[in-house]
C-alpha cells in the first residue's frame, strides 16, 4: 500500500519537474526564440495592420502590420534575460551584504541593516522611478535602478541564516580554527542557506518581471522599437478599442510566465522543505 | 443507579499507529476516576475523545463513548460542543493558555453563560463572583476585570476549574491539572477538585502521572501502557495491592508527596 | 499622549536626512533642471539665457546654501516655485492630493470588504475545494501586472459593456471605480493569502481547544476570538497598503489619467522639477511616519498585553 507520506513527496517531486522544465523552456525561448521566429520582428506590413488572430498571424498583427507572435517571442528575450540579470544582481548583492553584516556584525551590522531597513520601507517603485530616470532609459537601466530596491531582502535572510551558522560554527570552532574567512563562507556558511536564497530568488523572478515591465510601460525601461511586454502594452495601449488582442497579448504572455516561475518556486520550496506550510 | 460516563472498546488511531487499544471504563456520578501511565501512554488521548478534540489526524477507530446513554464517539460535532460546558467540563494542564490571551476572564466567563441563555452582565459578575470565591481567588472583580497573562499560574489554574464547572457540568474532565504547579500549588488545586465533587455531585475523570495525587484523589484507578489497559479497579485494591508489574513500577517511582513535600521531577 | 509627541518629533530628523539625501542625489545626478526644462518646451535657447535663469533659480549657488536657503523657505511654509510651471508646489501639491486620497480609500474599503471575508473563508474550509479555488485565483491574481489588469478592465467594463468611464472625467466616484477596481484585483490577491495565513495561525493555537471544550460555538470562536487576533496582522498589512497606495500609484494613475500624486511624482521625476520632487518625497516620509504611528497606536490599544507592559513600564 502507498502510504500518505510517500504520495505526497512524489507529488512534490513530479511539479517540481513538471514546472522545472516549464521554467527552463521558457528560457530556452528567451535565448533561441529569436532564431524560429515565423516572421521578421520588425517588417512592417501596412496593408496588413491590426489583422484580427488567424492561422497565418496567430496574435494577430499591430498597427504597423509587424506579427505579434514573432514580437511576444522576441519581447521574452528582452523580458525575461533582464530579469534573470536583475535576479541575479540582487541576489548576490543581497547575500554578500548580509553575509558581511552577520559574520563581522557590531557597527557594520548595524549600518547595513539600516539601510536595508530604509530601502525596505521606501516605496520602492517611486525611487527605482527616481534613480531610471537619473541614469535615463533602457532595459540596463532598468535592471540597475531596481537593483536599488531588490537586494535588502536577501540581506535579511543571509545575516539570519549567517548568525544561525555562526553560533554552530563556534561549537566546531577546533575543526575551524586553520580556515581562512573565505574559506569559511564558502564551505561552511553558504551551503547551509542557500536554499532558502534560491528558492526566494525564484520566487522573485515573477515578481522582478512586473517590475520591470512596470517600468518600461511608464517608458522608464526598454525603449521601441526593441519589443519588451511592458513597453509593448503601453505602445499599443490605443490600441485597446480597435484590437485588443495587439495590447492583450503581450499580458497574456507575462501572465503565463510569471505563473510558470511561481509555481516552479514553490515547488521547490516545498521540495527542499517538506515540512514547512 | 447507572453509570454517568461508559466507555467501550474504545480504539483510537493517529494515522497509522494505534494510540489507544479497546479501553474500556465506566463512572458513576460522584466518582473520580485516574487515568495513570507515562507520558505518550494514551491517557490524554481518551480525554480528547470525550469532548471531541482530537487533532485532525486522530479518528476513533471503534468503541462507544456513553454519555447519559448518548454514544458521544457517533454524535455531530454540533450536538457535541451543546454537551460542553454545560455537561461537560474541562480542565486543562495548561489553563492559561486556555483563554484567549487579549480578552478579559470576565468577558470569557461571560460567554460561557450566554450558551446557555441570556444573563444580565451585572447578575453573572455577582455569580462569577462566588464562584471564584468558592475557588480560593479571594479578589474576584481583580480576576474579572484581568487578562490571563496578568495572573499567576495557580490563580489560572483555578479559573479554569472554575470556567469548567460555570454551567454546573455533572462530569469534570482533567488533563494533568497539577502538573505544572509547584507542590503548594499543587495541594490546593487538589483540594479544589475534591471540592467540586463536594458541592456539585460532579464525577471527574482524571488524567495524572503523579501517583500521591492519585492516592489522595482516585476511586477507581486505571494504569495504561501503550494504549493498553494494564490494571483497572478500585483505588485501594490498584495501589496497595497492585498485580501487574508496571503499577509496581510506577508506584515505585512515586516520591512520597503527602510527607515530604517535595517536588517532583 | 506623549508617546505621539515623541513620535511626532522623531519626524524632524527623518524629514531632515531624506531631503538632504534627495537632494545630495539630485546632485550628483548631474543633469541640468534648465537644460531639461527647455528641451522639454522643446525650444533651443542661447548659454546666457540658461545662465540667466540658473540664477534666477538660484542653481548657481553651491549646494549648502541652496539646501539651506530651501530649508528656510519650507519654514515659511514655501516650498518653492516648480520648474516647470513655475507655480507654486505647495498649493500644485496640495491640489493634486484629494485624488489620490479618493482612490486610496476606495480601493483600500474595496480590498477589506473582498479580501476579509473570503480570506476567513479560505482558512475555515482549508484544504476543500472552496479554499482550492479562492487560493488558485489569488494565485493568478499575483501574476497578473496592474497595468495588464487595468487594461483588461478597460477593455471588458469600459469599452465592452461602457459601464464606467475608461480615462477619468475628474475626481469623482464613477471615474474611481476602474483605477479602485484595478488596484483591489491586485491587492486582493494578496491579502487573501495572508488573511488565509493568520486566521489559520489563530485557528491552531491552544485557546481553541479551551473555547470548544467550554461549548463555545464555531461563530463566537471566530467572530469573537479568532478575529480578535487576526486583526492585529491584518490590520498592520492594511496600514502598509495604505501607505503605499497614498504615495500614488505610478502606473495607475498614469493609465487611467488620474489625477494624483503619484502622476505628479512621475511627471516631477522625467522634467526634472527638483522642488516638486522634494515636496513629493517630504511627503513620502510623513506618510511613513504616520503609518508606523498608527499601527503602534491600534496595538496598543487592541492588544492588552503591550497596554499594559507599557503602562508600567512608565
Amino acid at each position: 500500500m502507498m502510504t500518505g507520506k510517500y504520495r505526497k513527496k512524489s507529488s512534490v517531486k513530479g511539479r517540481l519537474l513538471v514546472f522545472g522544465s516549464l521554467a527552463l523552456l521558457l528560457i530556452f525561448i528567451a535565448i533561441f526564440g529569436q532564431f524560429f521566429l515565423p516572421y521578421d520582428p520588425y517588417q512592417q506590413n501596412l496593408s496588413n495592420t491590426k489583422a484580427e488572430p488567424s492561422p497565418a498571424h496567430i496574435f494577430g498583427t499591430d498597427r504597423f502590420g509587424r506579427d505579434m507572435f514573432s514580437r511576444v517571442i522576441l519581447g521574452a528575450r528582452t523580458s525575461i534575460l533582464s530579469t534573470l540579470l536583475l535576479v541575479s544582481i540582487i541576489m548576490i548583492l543581497g547575500t554578500a551584504i548580509g553575509l558581511l553584516a552577520g559574520w563581522y556584525g557590531k557597527w557594520l551590522d548595524s549600518l547595513l541593516m539600516r539601510i536595508s531597513d530604509f530601502f525596505l520601507a521606501f516605496p520602492g517603485l517611486v525611487f527605482a522611478l527616481a534613480v531610471a530616470a537619473v541614469l535615463g532609459g533602457g532595459v540596463f537601466n532598468a535592471v540597475i535602478a531596481l537593483s536599488f530596491i531588490g537586494w535588502p531582502k536577501y540581506a535579511r535572510l543571509a545575516r539570519s541564516g549567517t548568525l544561525a551558522q555562526k553560533k554552530a560554527l563556534y561549537l566546531d570552532a577546533a575543526r575551524l580554527s586553520g580556515d581562512s574567512t573565505g574559506k569559511i563562507f564558502l564551505s561552511h556558511i553558504l551551503p547551509n542557506i542557500a536554499g532558502p536564497i534560491v528558492v526566494t530568488a525564484i520566487l522573485d523572478i515573477g515578481t522582478m518581471l512586473m517590475e520591470i515591465a512596470g517600468l518600461s510601460f511608464l517608458g522608464l525601461g526598454a525603449k521601441p522599437p526593441v519589443p519588451e511586454w511592458g513597453s509593448m502594452m503601453s505602445e499599443s495601449r490605443n490600441l485597446l478599442t480597435t484590437a485588443p488582442f495587439v495590447t492583450l497579448a503581450p499580458g497574456f504572455a507575462i501572465v503565463l510566465t510569471v505563473t510558470v516561475f511561481n509555481l516552479f518556486g514553490d515547488a521547490l520550496r516545498d521540495y527542499l522543505d517538506p515540512s514547512g506550510r | 443507579m447507572s453509570d454517568l460516563l461508559t466507555i467501550k472498546d474504545l480504539t483510537i488511531s493517529y494515522k497509522e499507529t494505534e494510540a489507544v487499544s479497546r479501553v474500556s471504563l465506566s463512572l458513576k456520578k460522584g466518582e473520580i476516576l485516574c487515568l495513570v501511565g507515562e507520558s505518550g501512554s494514551g491517557k490524554s488521548t481518551i480525554l480528547k475523545a470525550v469532548t471531541g478534540l482530537l487533532s485532525s489526524d486522530g479518528q476513533i477507530q471503534s468503541g462507544q463513548i456513553l454519555f447519559k446513554n448518548t454514544d458521544l464517539a457517533s454524535i455531530s460535532d454540533r450536538d457535541l460542543r451543546k454537551l460542553c460546558g454545560r455537561e461537560i467540563g474541562v480542565v486543562f494542564q495548561n489553563a492559561g493558555a486556555s483563554f484567549h490571551p487579549m480578552r478579559t476572564i470576565g468577558d470569557q466567563l461571560y460567554e460561557i453563560e450566554r450558551t446557555v441563555g441570556r444573563m444580565d452582565r451585572k447578575a453573572f459578575n455577582e455569580k462569577a463572583g462566588g464562584l471564584l470565591l468558592k475557588f480560593g481567588l479571594s479578589d474576584p472583580k481583580r480576576v474579572l476585570s484581568s487578562y490571563p497573562f496578568e495572573l499567576s499560574g495557580g490563580m489560572q489554574q483555578r479559573v479554569g476549574i472554575a470556567a469548567a464547572m460555570l454551567l454546573s457540568p455533572g462530569l469534570l474532565l482533567a488533563d494533568e491539572p497539577t502538573s505544572a504547579l509547584d507542590v503548594t500549588l499543587q495541594k490546593q488545586v487538589v483540594e479544589e477538585l475534591l471540592m467540586t465533587r463536594q458541592e456539585y455531585k460532579a464525577a471527574i475523570l482524571m488524567v495524572t502521572h503523579q501517583m500521591g495525587i492519585v492516592r489522595r484523589m482516585a476511586d477507581q484507578v486505571l494504569v495504561l501502557k501503550e494504549g493498553k489497559t494494564v490494571e483497572y479497579g478500585p483505588a485501594d485494591q490498584v495501589l496497595n495491592h497492585p498485580k501487574a508489574d508496571y503499577t509496581k513500577k510506577l508506584l515505585a517511582a512515586e516520591p512520597k508527596l503527602r510527607k515530604s513535600e517535595e517536588p517532583e521531577g | 499622549m506623549k508617546f505621539v509627541g515623541k513620535r511626532l518629533l522623531q519626524l524632524i530628523p527623518i524629514l531632515l536626512a531624506i531631503t538632504f539625501l534627495s537632494f545630495a542625489m539630485m546632485r550628483i545626478a548631474g543633469s541640468d533642471a534648465v537644460e531639461e526644462m527647455y528641451t522639454a518646451r522643446g525650444t533651443v535657447v542661447s548659454d546666457e539665457v540658461m545662465q540667466e535663469k540658473r540664477e534666477e533659480l538660484g542653481l548657481d549657488r553651491s549646494f549648502m546654501v541652496q539646501y539651506g536657503s530651501w530649508l528656510l523657505g519650507i519654514l515659511h511654509g514655501d516650498m518653492g516655485k516648480s520648474y516647470v510651471s513655475g507655480k507654486d508646489v505647495f498649493g500644485s501639491f496640495l491640489s493634486k492630493l484629494p485624488a489620490t486620497l479618493l482612490l486610496a480609500a476606495f480601493s483600500l474599503g474595496l480590498t477589506v470588504l473582498i479580501s476579509i471575508p473570503i480570506g476567513i473563508l479560505a482558512a475555515v474550509r482549508q484544504g476543500r475545494l472552496t479554499d482550492k479555488i479562492l487560493r488558485a485565483s489569488s494565485f493568478l491574481g499575483n501574476a497578473m501586472p496592474g497595468f495588464f489588469v487595468a487594461m483588461v478592465l478597460m477593455q471588458i467594463l469600459g469599452l465592452k459593456l461602457k459601464l464606467f468611464p475608461v480615462i477619468s472625467t475628474g475626481v469623482n466616484l464613477r471615474s474611481a471605480v476602474l483605477p479602485g477596481l484595478t488596484l483591489s484585483i491586485s491587492m486582493t490577491a494578496k491579502y487573501l493569502r495572508q488573511v488565509r495565513a493568520a486566521v489559520l495561525e489563530e485557528l491552531n493555537k491552544d485557546y481553541i481547544r479551551g473555547l470548544k471544550a467550554r461549548g463555545i460555538s464555531n461563530r463566537v470562536i471566530l467572530w469573537k476570538n479568532v478575529m480578535r487576533s487576526a486583526s492585529l496582522s491584518i490590520i498592520t498589512l492594511l496600514a502598509l497598503s495604505a501607505g503605499s497606495l497614498l504615495g500614488g500609484t505610478a502606473i495607475i494613475e498614469s493609465i487611467f489619467m488620474w489625477d494624483g500624486v503619484g502622476k505628479l511624482a512621475v511627471d516631477a521625476i522625467s522634467m526634472r522639477d527638483y522642488p516638486m520632487i522634494l515636496a513629493y518625497v517630504m511627503w513620502m516620509a510623513i506618510i511613513f511616519v504616520l503609518v508606523n504611528l498608527a499601527t503602534d497606536i491600534i496595538y496598543h490599544f487592541m492588544d492588552p498585553r503591550i497596554r499594559l507592559g507599557e503602562e508600567e513600564e512608565g
